[in-house]
């Protein structure tokens, strides 16, 4: 059991080091450095100089990958270069909102979704499963982007009810920032529902075709008690997982949402820094959201392991 | 000696022959596969003829008639350049269309050769693999396409290959996946106690037995690889501007759909339907050759 779970440790840490190198290389292969891009065409002479003295950019890649690594590691991100801030200051409040966002979407997102696949499960093929997986199809289908630009143009041009963009800087109290998310959290949660929903679905289907399932139907047992008793604990162990994945898969998109919604996060910055040329703010997302995803199926792992005795010694045999 | 070789070649060709008409058949009896074959067929029989079709030019500006609503000249109206909407319509689809085909073929083959590869050898090679795989599943796609289109541009040469990379390493994990189920029947055992190699062994013996999980996964990677592809138009890294692509429609129009929503809903309605049709042939696709492809991660 430890030796598992430090196993997975080790795992995760060896993705995260192959990530730093995938995503430096990625950045140190692009036409000129930090300081051109930034700095742009015409910089020439002493003040391309005095700029790559400063970020260290005349040691050779190695070094620099090396420090860079250890100054993350100690939590200096390093500055970024259009805002002449450090970056970890930029981040931080960026994440906060991103949390904001993520979270109030998996608070409606994970119930719904539960219930949901347990009804589709229950009436399987009748008409409550049709509709409303009908509905998951088209809203996991559908790019965010797509879904997003519908929901502005019902809800805040056609019906006028609700801002259509957000317009508050990126520092704001959470309290002031919540009015604001209706509209991200209902384009972000949908996508999320609709694949959680299935995943549920499936996997009670499952359940309910498995010989100890039969075995207490012909015992007799109560068609509620058995659902509960035999078929959710089991049917929705692997939901953790597929909760998981699900966050981490929504990384991508909610960049999209973001900024269709025009929403001060993580997701935002990405786009931003990009458009920038801001090398070191690119590198640093993509290490924080590389850890989210490492992060997220790691603790998954380690729960599912914690609920699901059985598992414990079926990875050790493998 | 060589009579009995031809009937056997002779045989198998029935039997492939028979396969797909049993699989297509068995995908046209589900309303679901019907509607999203006959919408991914048109889609495409849309994007080969529409030049030929498309009653107005693409990139013609004309201030006189910015911004009409539909009409009996213009059917879908027209966009803030007087650009027809119905013309740019009809043939937004035709790039995504073929830098994601595309694509989805450098993925499935890649992905497949690596994945059944791994699967068969196993040992170190499997582990670095592995990793690297793990590693490139951790970065968000849009973070990756994003660095990739910076460094090396939007053009088609760079997103068929960039697009084809990147998806095809879910395709990896799935043969891979897939050769795991069936490296240790008889007949892999028989091909290794023949002596042949791993790559006969790959071709002759796995390929075969893994090929129907690898196509599914490509049918829906291919409607992943359409998601990103727009998208990138969408936030203004994709296709440069004159060229008709729905993303990029999408993200023009955006701005002005409070008073001409028209220019927004024609793309919006052909792309989902587009995405929609292939996820539902993938799936009816995919219960014709009986994989169930709901317990995989949609990463």
């Amino acid at each position: 059991m430890f030796l598992l779970i430090l196993k997975r440790l080790g795992l995760g840490l060896i993705t995260i080091i192959l990530v730093s190198v995938i995503i430096f290389t990625g950045v140190e292969v692009l036409p000129g450095d930090a300081c051109t891009s930034f700095l742009e065409r015409e910089a020439k002479g002493e003040l391309l100089e005095i700029c790559r003295e400063k970020l260290g950019l005349n040691v050779p890649a190695i070094e620099r990958y090396l420090t860079w690594s250890y100054n993350a590691l100690n939590g200096d991100l390093g500055f970024s270069l259009s805002g002449q801030k450090p970056i970890s200051e930029i981040i931080s409040v960026r994440i906060r909102n991103s949390l904001v966002l993520a979270f109030t979407a998996i608070i409606i997102g994970i119930p719904l979704a539960i219930i949901l696949g347990i009804i589709t499960a229950l009436w399987r093929d009748k008409l409550p499963d049709i509709f409303i997986s009908t509905i998951a199809i088209f809203s996991m289908t559908i790019p965010e982007f797509i879904s997003a630009t519908i929901l502005i143009l019902v809800v805040a041009i056609w019906l006028n009810w609700l801002p259509g963009i957000v317009i508050v800087s990126s520092n704001t109290t959470i309290l002031e920032l919540l009015p604001n998310i209706i509209l991200p959290v209902i384009a972000i949660s949908m996508v999320m529902t609709a694949h959680m929903l299935r995943m549920v679905r499936s996997n009670i289907i499952q359940v309910l075709s498995s010989d100890y399932v039969q075995m207490a139907k012909l015992k007799g047992v109560p068609y509620w008690k058995m659902v509960f008793v035999h078929v959710l604990p089991n049917g929705l162990l692997p939901a953790i997982n597929i909760i998981a994945l699900t966050i981490a898969w929504l990384l991508g998109g909610v960049v999209v949402t973001e900024v269709v919604f025009n929403y001060p996060g993580l997701g935002r910055l990405v786009i931003e820094s990009i458009s920038d040329r801001d090398l070191p703010v690119v590198q640093a997302l993509a290490l924080i959201l590389a850890l989210i995803y490492v992060g997220v199926n790691l603790t998954a792992d380690l729960l599912t392991l914690l609920v699901n005795p059985r598992l414990r010694t079926l990875q050790i045999r493998k | 000696m060589k009579n009995t070789e031809l009937e056997t070649i002779e045989e198998k060709q029935i039997s492939t022959f028979d396969r797909v008409s049993e699989v297509l058949i068995a995908i046209f009896s589900r309303p679901s596969g019907m509607i999203g074959f006959s919408i991914v067929i048109l889609h495409i029989i849309i994007a080969i003829i529409s030049p030929l079709i498309v009653p107005y030019d693409y990139k013609e500006i004309n201030s006189l008639i910015m911004l009409k609503p539909p009409n009996e000249t213009f059917f879908f109206g027209t966009d803030q350049l007087g650009r027809d909407v119905f013309t740019r319509t009809l043939m937004g689809g035709r790039i995504a269309l073929f830098v994601t085909f595309f694509g989805t073929i450098i993925a499935i083959a890649w992905g497949g050769f690596v994945g059944i590869f791994c699967g068969l050898v196993g040992g170190k090679i499997d582990d670095i693999v592995m990793r690297i795989i793990d590693a490139f599943l951790a970065i968000p796609w849009i973070l990756a396409m994003l660095l990739i289109v910076v460094i090396l541009g939007t053009s088609t040469q760079v997103l068929i290959p960039a697009l084809g990379f990147f998806y095809g390493k879910g395709i990896v994990r799935v043969a891979r996946a897939a050769t795991h189920d069936v490296i240790a029947r008889d007949f892999i055992m028989a091909a290794k106690a023949r002596g042949h190699g791993n790559f006969s062994i790959i071709w002759n013996e796995l390929l075969p037995n893994v090929r129907d999980a690898i196509m599914v996964e490509g049918a829906m990677r291919w409607s992943w690889m359409l998601l990103a592809f727009s998208s990138l138009s969408f936030l203004g890294f994709g296709v440069s501007p004159p060229t008709p692509d729905w993303g990029l429609m999408i993200s023009e129009g955006r701005g002005l759909m409070s008073f001409a929503y028209w220019s927004v809903i024609a793309p919006i309605v052909a792309l989902s339907s587009l995405i929609i049709g292939i996820n539902l042939s993938a799936d009816a696709f995919a219960k014709a050759l009986g994989i169930d492809r709901t317990q995989k991660a949609p990463v």
